[in-house]
């Protein structure tokens, strides 16, 4: 299934993928009580947060994630990806870590199960880090990267 | 809690959490900056990954406000502040910022730790080292104060 006018935009699987976040993470809130926010549940996995889950819950879920990923690499070759060169994921890496902990959360925890319980600081939170996210591409296109 | 109890109802949120994100193609780069590239060769994808996961999570917020506890567990233990902090807004700032320089957020990031990994490893080596970074300054601005 194609989108009109964006040639590149893969609406049907971006949805089939969504339902499956959304199902992991009612999993995550009706089974074991707790937000599946991954920055959150990876300081705590690492111990650089000292309060919420148990850290054995925290692990579970970490390790389930790339394990899913290669699931479905298997069945499929859906789709090659592309990297930055190491340098700048360095960089990028650093600002998304101090960022998430700083702000409590990230596409899953704020975007994903705070914008559907219509947590104001998550709206806000998804408005501002969609905001610099577009602002960045934006002016590394100008520069040319 | 038993082991069990604990460890596999997170290992199955991570497990479906993984499969939708790469079903979705949000595990590549070039998808996620695609999509915060509004002034250049839009890619909407990612939002049909929102809508998706929002809508499922929406319906498991009306379902856990009705349930005493989680399924899985003895308690709901489940973000409740609704003041809107400058460390929300800047925090969020920092990290739609590395979001939008690497098009990686913590989930991808983790999930491709198996699908590839020399480009995943320094991202979240410098993701793990951002977030201590924030809490060993926390830490200090508190004793200071």
């Amino acid at each position: 299934m194609t989108l009109p006018g964006f040639p590149d935009a893969a609406p049907l699987h971006g949805l089939v993928g969504g339902v499956l976040i959304g199902l992991a993470a009612a999993l995550m809130l009706l089974g074991a009580g707790r937000i599946a926010g991954v920055s959150g549940i990876l300081a705590r996995g690492t111990g650089i947060a000292s309060g919420g889950m148990a850290r054995t819950s925290a692990w579970g879920f970490l390790v389930g994630l790339p394990l899913g990923a290669l699931a479905i690499r298997f069945a499929t070759d859906w789709e090659p990806a592309r990297f930055a060169g190491w340098p700048t994921l360095v960089l990028a890496g650093l600002a998304v870590g101090f960022g998430t902990r700083l702000g409590s959360g990230c596409t899953s925890g704020h975007g994903v199960c705070g914008v559907s319980r219509l947590s104001q600081r998550s709206l806000l939170a998804t408005a501002t880090f969609m905001a610099t996210g577009i602002a960045s591409v934006s002016v590394m296109s100008l520069l040319g990267g | 809690m038993s082991l069990v109890r604990k460890l596999l109802p997170p290992l199955a949120s991570g497990l479906l959490f993984g499969m939708g994100l790469t079903v979705s193609g949000m595990t590549n780069p070039q998808r996620v900056r695609g999509f915060l590239d509004v002034f250049g060769a839009w890619d909407p994808t990612l939002a049909f990954v929102m809508i998706g996961a929002i809508v499922v999570m929406a319906v498991a917020w009306r379902m856990q406000a009705r349930m005493m506890k989680p399924v899985f567990g003895d308690t709901f233990s489940l973000p409740d502040r609704t003041d809107l902090d400058p460390r929300l807004l800047i925090g969020a700032a920092v990290f739609g910022i590395g979001w939008g320089i690497a098009g990686l957020c913590p989930g991808p990031a983790i999930a491709s730790l198996a699908l590839a990994p020399s480009a995943a490893l320094p991202f979240v080596a410098a993701m793990l080292a951002g977030m201590l970074l924030q809490k060993i300054t926390m830490e200090r601005k508190v004793s200071r104060s």
